[in-house]
């Protein structure tokens, strides 16, 4: 059984991933998980400078899910790169680095610092983030834009880049499309869908950013159904996420489409849950005859 | 060691309106400190987020946690947890937080002080710092006084409540003046603006004040920075002014946070 997945070139020993985030640096949930099992540890957002995020609260829950608007806190990348990315050698897992900015001169910077480490495998760029007033989503809401941002990423860039896909869009095919066509090397969506909750007693919104990003399980048809459509858009490797709460779900994505997949909210929920699913993968494939996992990816009929 | 684990509930009642005293038999309790706390996940599988209930006992020979918290009313975690009965199972990730740092109450004349919901975790902390003569400063909405028993085992008690049914009429701070209390360091829980005023004081008195804070939380492990609190330093984690209160608190030094 061949649980190894590729993509642009890097190979993982199992498609599943952490949801950039969600699970800091891996350092927190190293507690509950074993790293080593995990297909990659996608980081945190790290940005050129230390950013300090959005006033709280920052986080609430709504029916099936919830809403964040942390507003990509972090350490910045000297830090990163310092004490997280050294944490991480540890551990027999690729990393990704998901690269965070306002200017485009901001992600290039973060880029161009990553650019000898051989120990991040992937860059994932984030231009879909929808709780930052600069940079991030206004990047990713405008195919011109997103082209531009990437063809300019991968100027700097030495490791494989992901353009991140924001769902809050009219058609994601066609940012799909302009992302492959500026030479992103993979995608990975959907990130969170902008939300909305109103404490109706208090007559206040329940984020201080007044919206916030949509994740949890609520979200995976949506998740599903883009993967799907961008799948058959472009010829680049998937990541999909979104909602994603067990095997089931994760085997669902790569059925549509996804050649990895990620898992965010529920690490909130089950500590354990990104082991369980690379267990409950395997267990899928034993029972289903299946000998590459990659034989999956886009079966659905 | 962080866990989630799942804990059988032992005994359970209401013992003041919307206020629930529930003991739960778990390994967590071998581990707890007080001023931690455990994130309770609801059955209801559309709420996915643990909820983060202060620890207000521990039992360690029945290894057993006593969480008392309030029911926010219909359709909340807090409801369905207080459905639960004898035997049920409750999932619970733990232990959560700091916790207080009691030691430094060693030979010093403490306040341990609770207002509202953030009376609860006062006791435990009463109970472990031992000292007859801690002044334990509690306020209430009304006579409905939960917990006052209990903290009559572990100190002298100084009771303030809104109505003026009961002690001081006010809050904890006019206990404090009416009693013409003293002392050299304080703990605290309770709302903010009860923490605001604890600070300011000590401020005024040069004494430590401990105060263990809230904030909505998702994962309760450090991982989300969903909960922070600005701090006057840049901390080692974030490097910027906010450190997560689910890991690096939820008790702070007051003088260490703005609030």
């Amino acid at each position: 059984m061949n649980m190894t997945t590729t993509l642009a070139g890097v190979t993982f020993k199992n498609p599943v991933m952490t949801a950039s985030g969600t699970f800091g640096s891996g350092m927190e949930y190293s507690e509950f998980v074993d790293l080593n099992k995990l297909g990659a540890v996608v980081t945190k957002g790290v940005s050129n400078v230390p950013w300090p995020g959005n006033p709280t609260p920052r986080v609430t829950e709504v029916y099936g899910g919830m809403l964040n608007a942390i507003g990509l806190q972090n350490p910045g990348v000297d830090v990163f790169m310092e004490r997280d990315l050294k944490f991480l050698q540890d551990f027999d897992t690729k990393v990704i680095v998901n690269v965070c900015g306002k200017t485009v001169k901001d992600y290039v910077e973060v880029v161009e610092k990553l650019s000898d480490r051989d120990d991040v495998s992937m860059l994932e760029i984030n231009v879909s983030c929808p709780n930052v007033k600069e940079g991030a989503i206004a990047f990713g809401q405008k195919a011109v834009a997103l082209c531009n941002i990437t063809s300019e990423i991968k100027k700097h860039a030495k490791q494989p880049v992901i353009m991140k896909l924001s769902p809050n869009v009219t058609d994601i095919t066609e940012m799909a499309r302009a992302a492959e066509a500026a030479g992103s090397d993979a995608l990975s969506l959907i990130n969170t869908i902008t939300g909305m909750k109103i404490d109706i007693n208090r007559r206040k919104f329940a984020l201080a950013n007044k919206t916030g990003g949509m994740s949890g399980p609520a979200i995976k048809p949506i998740a599903v159904r883009m993967v799907y459509q961008v799948h058959n858009a472009v010829k680049i490797p998937i990541i999909g996420m979104g909602g994603i709460a067990n095997a089931e779900d994760a085997i669902e994505f790569m059925m549509a489409g996804a050649s990895a997949v990620s898992v965010g909210a529920m690490n909130f929920v089950d500590p354990y849950v990104t082991e369980k699913i690379v267990t409950g993968i395997e267990d899928f494939m034993a029972k289903n005859n299946i000998e590459n996992i990659t034989d999956i990816i886009g079966c659905v009929e | 060691m962080k866990k989630k684990v799942v804990a059988r509930l032992i005994s359970q009642c209401e013992i003041a309106p919307g206020i629930f005293d529930m003991w739960l038999e778990t390994e967590l309790a071998s581990c707890a400190k007080p001023g931690q706390f455990v994130g309770v996940f609801t059955k209801d599988k559309s709420k996915l987020l643990p909820r983060p209930i202060s620890i207000c006992e521990i039992d360690n020979e029945k290894n057993a946690l006593r969480l008392v918290y309030r029911n926010n009313g219909e359709g909340t975690g807090t409801n369905e947890f207080s459905t639960y009965e004898k035997g049920d199972k409750v999932e619970l990730l733990g232990v959560l937080g700091n916790g207080f740092p009691f030691e430094k109450a060693e030979g010093k004349k403490v306040f341990l002080m609770g207002g509202g919901i953030g009376v609860p975790p006062i006791l435990q902390l009463a109970k472990q710092i031992g000292d007859p003569d801690a002044q334990i400063i509690v306020g209430y909405r009304d006579s409905k006084t939960f917990l006052r028993e209990d903290f009559e085992k572990y100190g002298r008690v100084y009771i303030a409540t809104e109505d003026g049914s009961v002690g001081s009429k006010g809050n904890v701070m006019n206990a404090i003046s009416d009693n013409d209390l003293k002392c050299d360091v304080i703990y605290a829980c309770g709302p903010m603006p009860m923490l605001r005023a604890i600070k300011k004081f000590a401020e005024e008195k040069c004494v430590p004040a401990y105060i263990s804070l809230e904030e909505h939380m998702a994962c309760g492990v450090g991982a989300c920075l969903g909960c922070v609190v600005k701090t006057k330093e840049v901390d080692h984690h974030s490097h910027v002014n906010n450190a997560r209160i689910c890991t690096d608190g939820p008790v702070f030094l007051a003088s260490e946070v703005e609030i």
